[in-house]
């Protein structure tokens, strides 16, 4: 279980203090938590301070009970906090084998990364010596950023906006991802997400939106409420 | 040859013991052993310090193996050494010095080979330069390559230089002719006070020619490396030359890239980079459970590989 207490974050702009995340209040011990928001709003800083990422301006994290505040980002991933980034990150020279064996803590095998790597849609024949690099399509990179996560089984997994760029795979698998890491790990999975299909497998939405949390629930309470902001344009629709 | 002059040997020919093939093993300037094969022949320079190395035409998949080891302190040498790669041969030759110095006084090699590559003949030349021992004496290491590919002659060059050594000037200097290619492919990490200075200079003479040259270095601590390179197309040719640098600490790296076209139809391409680790790259494997120090490591072990 992890608490978020009273967490605060701000950070300078043009030599002027700007509030980006405002005593946020939070306990995450569902099985599968959305936070969701306008761009802005503070999500990917709230998911980098709980992996240490970002320090709070003032406030305290917990898990299971332990004050992990002051924890560097390395202790708090050696605790069970994982996080895949929004923009997964490129290594000249170090292949797809090499990263899953770093995230998995062992030598990974041919069998272990097959595994892995067949949930996320990749085949490991054809991605195990690959380099993580420029190579790679940014949908490529997605899917390995998801791998890891899964490489590592821990008992807390972020992910910002794991939808964003994944080419040639479906919403559909990648809920199925998260439903097993799930029932293997029985930890919690955290999941910022602008995506209806995403947000619906979630048993709590946190509505995020100028640092601030306005509305936290079942899908059934907050739905509703998000399908009516950000009504896409009707012209686009129309079209499209 | 003791302990030390072995570990030397396998840290830059990979030996464990007596390669198969033709060999020419030099330790503390003297002659350490040599086999010839039927195709294979190694005569030593009767003018200056070196050998003569003779690959015969259409010799296949043979090797040779022309490692150095100094590990007697204040030993200075300039050794040369010459390939004669006959047409449409295909060889992998390894070179490589390691010096061991124990001492207070200056060791120093100063390797010239040079290759005469002939017509359709395919050399991959292996070159791994190490340095070792905790006395106060330098490490310099002198590597000074010249190349001559004649027409469809393919060269490539892999050229390592990894630990210890002190001070390195490394020329290499290329002929390439007609529908011949060059591929270069070299990689330094420099510590402490070191310094490694790079300088290639390749001539594309022949229509359709190729040169591709590729460095990655990483320069940690106060150490210093400099890397040139000037590609001159003289005639229809693709030159692509890439210096990617690592700079660590309070290090220094220079690149300075020079293309000459002389041609209408050379194509040229330089691409240079010098940065530090990406902070989004240690914070990647630090959220994966490593330490900064060991983020670190991993990422420059890989950029290295």
């Amino acid at each position: 279980m992890l608490e978020l207490e009273g967490i605060c974050f701000s950070a300078e702009d043009e030599s002027r203090e700007v509030e980006i995340l405002n005593d946020i209040d939070l306990v995450l011990d569902d099985r599968f938590i959305a936070v969701t928001g306008p761009n802005g709003s503070g999500k990917s800083t709230l998911a980098k301070i709980i992996a240490g990422i970002l320090q709070p301006t003032s406030g305290r994290i917990l898990l299971d009970g332990e004050d992990i505040t002051g924890l560097s980002v390395t202790e708090r991933a050696k605790k069970g906090i994982s996080y895949a980034f929004q923009q997964p990150v490129r290594f000249k020279g170090i292949t797809v084998r090499e990263l899953l064996s770093i995230a998995a803590g062992k030598d990974a095998t041919m069998a272990d990364i097959c595994g892995i790597l067949s949930e996320v849609g990749l085949c490991a024949r054809d991605y195990i010596d690959r380099e993580v690099n420029a190579s790679l399509s940014g949908g490529e990179l997605k899917r390995i950023e998801i791998a890891m996560i899964i490489a590592r089984g821990t008992k807390m997994s972020i992910f910002d906006e794991p939808e964003a760029g994944i080419d040639l795979w479906s919403f559909q698998s990648l809920i199925r991802v998260f439903e097993k890491m799930h029932e293997e790990i029985k930890g919690s999975i955290l999941i910022i997400s602008h995506q209806e299909r995403i947000l619906n497998i979630a048993d709590r939405i946190i509505l995020l939106s100028d640092g601030r949390i306005r509305k936290e629930g079942t899908k059934e309470e907050i739905m509703p409420e998000l399908l009516g902001y950000g009504q896409p344009c009707r012209t686009l629709t129309d079209k499209l | 040859m003791d302990a030390i002059q072995q570990n030397l040997l396998e840290q830059v020919a990979g030996l464990h013991e007596i390669p198969a093939g033709a060999y020419n093993i030099r330790a503390n300037g003297q002659m350490a052993g040599r086999n010839t094969t039927a195709n294979i022949d190694i005569v030593t320079k009767e003018d200056k310090a070196g050998i003569d190395i003779r690959i015969k035409p259409g010799t296949k998949s043979e090797s040779v193996h022309i490692p150095v080891v100094l590990s007697q302190s204040g030993l200075k040498e300039s050794v040369y050494n010459d390939f004669y790669v006959g047409e449409d041969a295909d060889v992998t030759i390894i070179a490589g010095c390691g010096i061991h110095n124990g001492g207070s006084q200056t060791s120093e090699h100063s390797g010239i080979h040079r290759f005469f590559v002939e017509r359709n003949a395919r050399v991959r030349y292996v070159e791994k330069h190490y340095g070792s021992g905790d006395g106060s004496g330098e490490r310099v290491m002198n590597p000074t390559t010249e190349i001559h590919l004649a027409e469809g002659a393919y060269l490539e060059m892999e050229t390592v230089q990894i630990k210890g050594i002190d001070s390195t000037r490394r020329v290499t200097k290329a002929e390439v002719g007609r529908g011949a290619s060059l591929v270069i492919k070299e990689k330094i990490m420099t510590h402490g006070r070191q310094s490694a200075e790079t300088d290639f200079t390749v001539n594309m003479n022949g229509e359709d020619s190729g040169v591709s040259l590729v460095s990655r270095s990483v320069a940690k601590e106060h150490s210093r490396q400099m890397f040139r390179s000037r590609i001159i197309g003289n005639a229809s040719c693709h030159g692509h030359s890439e210096c990617d640098a690592i700079i660590m600490d309070e290090a220094n790296v220079s690149a300075i890239p020079e293309l000459t076209a002389n041609d209408i139809d050379a194509s040229l391409i330089h691409e240079a980079a010098i940065g530090k680790i990406a902070g989004e790259q240690l914070m990647k494997l630090m959220t994966l459970g490593l330490t900064e120090k060991e983020a670190e490591e991993q990422i420059v072990n890989g950029f290295l590989k």
